[in-house]
């Protein structure tokens, strides 16, 4: 088998692992899926009175938003599983054996890649019961949520780079989410980009947290018009610009995060 | 892959060691933890690291295991450079480490399978060779549960399974039963005996001067990097001493007796502590020398304070090669009390 297989087949054997425990402690889903529902609703019920975009039904411009927010926020448990393997030594008996050098991060990011898929789904429902509908085909409906889940996998490298520097989870499950607060919250994600003073307004239209959730309006037909799009470049060309950011991210922390883990030291 | 092996580096049949280690130097912040270290261990042999924490033992480990990057000196296995030919060298090694890195949420069987897998043995062979070892483990009643449920014999005996899974010829154990109750220890020096040493070349490192003993058939001692002894167990007991017989008295005019009646079962010349009022001599056997003692001082009616053999201790090593004691928590509770 080539190396490429090898490293398909030993990222998969550890997906498969990584599934299993999922599987034994369904706790772990469900918790991880109540918290985006809160969100829906409390957004819709509590904010959704308050926050007014005009042109455009709040509850369902607000679903773009808490979704790209629950997959970046759910793509940061890579950091935990990574520092929780590093600490119980388990990364030391993978980096002892002849496999693949990608398939712990592959497998990782994967199992935590349909973790996210799961949580969407269920959101979709929520989202649907709420009054949230797609109102273009589904080409575009499809294109959206894969949009969605390419960002969440791309996330999940970036958590992964944190999990394997600050190898112990404890640091990880503060490490892993508290810069996703920011740079969830300073976006178009809830409110519109043109509430915002002139200089956060650039900064929050810039935010490739904006870029995805304008692209996933776009292609849902969930957007507002004029200023309360955005400003500028981003705002004309939010699908090219979050393929752009999705691109650059991986570029980025795939080969970052393999180089981290070759030189993973668990003590 | 294969055509790498023939890469200018010396045949098997030239090389006489599974393991040799050349000047070895690791710095952690300007620390030495390794300084310089040489070993050699020839094909199915068992080696001992012993010393105590910070000694240098798991960096040794952890660079032979390709885990780290030594700073400078050679390592090898079976001839093959660990720091350039990594991905050779785990195809040749097993491990387990003293943190028995199962995953707890998988069953014993799905962990073996899935080490089996990521050797590259396929599926079939993985699943055959994990209840294989399982058996041979006694773990096949607890196959299907995931290990959280395990005792902690039970996963350090999984963790050794793992070793194994791909028939590695060299296998690293790292101290195999540190913080384990003395009776699963016993347990697992019985596994590692009889399951794991068979026709392997086998470095285990150790705190225990007694496991050391059981187990391996060369020991180095280790100290801040340094190997500080070699030997069989046997030349280096020779040098530290074997077990000594100790007897505290209440009345100090029983010393004269006491040493006299020690003197007729010990194997050397009895020393007397005065101050504490002890005696102590070297013994041979210590069941029949310590039932001899019993008898006579009995007989002789001297009152007893306390009396036991000691079996040399970590400390007693480390007292006897460097002059200066083990750190005090390794050495807590091991002298094998009679």
């Amino acid at each position: 088998m080539s190396a490429l297989g090898y490293a398909a087949v030993d990222g998969w054997v550890v997906t498969k692992r990584n599934l299993t425990k999922i599987k034994r402690l369904p706790d772990l889903l469900i918790f991880s899926t109540i918290q985006p529902i809160m969100f829906v609703l409390l957004f819709a019920y509590v904010f959704g009175g308050a926050i007014k975009i005009e042109g455009v039904n709040y509850r369902e411009y607000l679903m773009a938003g808490i979704f790209t927010q629950t997959v970046a926020f759910g793509a940061a448990i890579t950091s935990i599983g990574l520092a929780d393997d590093l600490q119980k030594g388990v990364i030391d008996r993978f980096r002892s054996l002849p496999m693949s050098r990608s398939a712990v991060l592959v497998g990782r990011t994967t199992s935590d890649l349909l973790n996210n898929g799961l949580v969407v789904i269920v959101m979709s429902i929520c989202g649907l019961l709420v009054g949230w509908r797609i109102h273009t085909d589904v080409a575009r409906g499809i294109a959206g949520f894969a949009l969605l889940f390419a960002f969440g996998y791309a996330m999940s490298w970036i958590s992964a780079t944190i999990g394997l520097s600050v190898k112990s989870v404890e640091v990880a499950q503060s490490a892993g989410f508290i810069w996703l607060f920011p740079l969830t919250f300073l976006s178009n994600a809830f409110i519109s980009t043109d509430q915002l003073t002139p200089w956060l307004q650039k900064v929050a239209d810039w935010n490739p947290i904006s870029s995805i959730v304008l692209a996933l309006r776009d292609l849902w037909g969930n957007s507002a018009q004029g200023a309360m799009r955005g400003h500028g470049f981003p705002a004309e060309h939010p699908i090219e610009l979050s393929v752009l950011w999705i691109l650059a991210i991986l570029a980025v922390f795939l080969p970052l995060s393999i180089a981290k883990y070759r030189r993973a030291a668990s003590r | 892959m294969a055509g790498k092996l023939s890469g200018g580096r010396p045949t098997l049949a030239a090389v006489t060691a599974a393991i040799e280690v050349e000047r070895l130097v690791k710095l952690y912040h300007d620390v030495h933890a390794l300084d310089g270290l040489d070993l050699e261990v020839p094909e199915g042999t068992v080696l001992g690291l012993l010393g105590p924490n910070g000694a240098g033992k798991t960096t040794c480990v952890r660079i032979l295991a390709t885990l780290l990057k030594p700073d400078s000196g050679r390592a090898a296995i079976r001839g093959v450079d660990v720091a350039r030919h990594p991905q050779e060298v785990r195809r040749m090694i097993g491990l387990s480490g003293q943190y028995a890195a199962v995953d707890e949420y998988l069953t014993g069987f799905e962990n073996l399978v899935m080490i089996g897998r990521l050797y590259h043995l396929g599926r079939k062979e993985s699943r055959a060779r994990a209840a294989d070892l399982l058996e041979r483990f006694d773990l096949t009643g607890a196959a299907n549960r995931p290990t959280k449920t395990y005792s902690g014999g039970m996963r350090r005996r999984l963790d050794l399974a793992g070793a194994l899974v791909a028939r590695p010829p060299v296998i690293f154990l790292d101290e195999p039963t540190t913080g384990l109750d003395p009776h699963s220890r016993l347990g697992l020096w019985d596994t590692i005996g009889d399951r794991v040493r068979q026709g392997v070349t086998l470095l285990l490192t150790t705190q225990y001067m007694e496991e050391a003993d059981q187990l391996a058939d060369d020991i180095v001692v280790l100290d801040r990097g340094v190997a500080i002894a070699r030997g069989t167990p046997d030349e280096l007991k020779g040098r530290i001493g074997g077990e000594r017989l100790e007897v505290a008295v209440v009345r100090r005019d029983d010393l004269a007796a006491v040493a006299s009646i020690l003197k007729g079962v010990g194997t050397g010349e009895p020393t007397v502590d005065q101050e504490g009022r002890r005696v102590a001599v070297p013994v041979a056997d210590r069941v029949a020398a310590l039932t001899e003692a019993v008898r006579q001082l009995d007989a002789a009616d001297v009152e007893l304070a306390d009396i036991e053999v000691r079996r040399p201790t970590l400390d007693d090593v480390f007292l006897q090669l460097t002059g200066h004691a083990a750190t005090e928590e390794t050495t807590g509770g091991e002298g094998g009390k009679a």
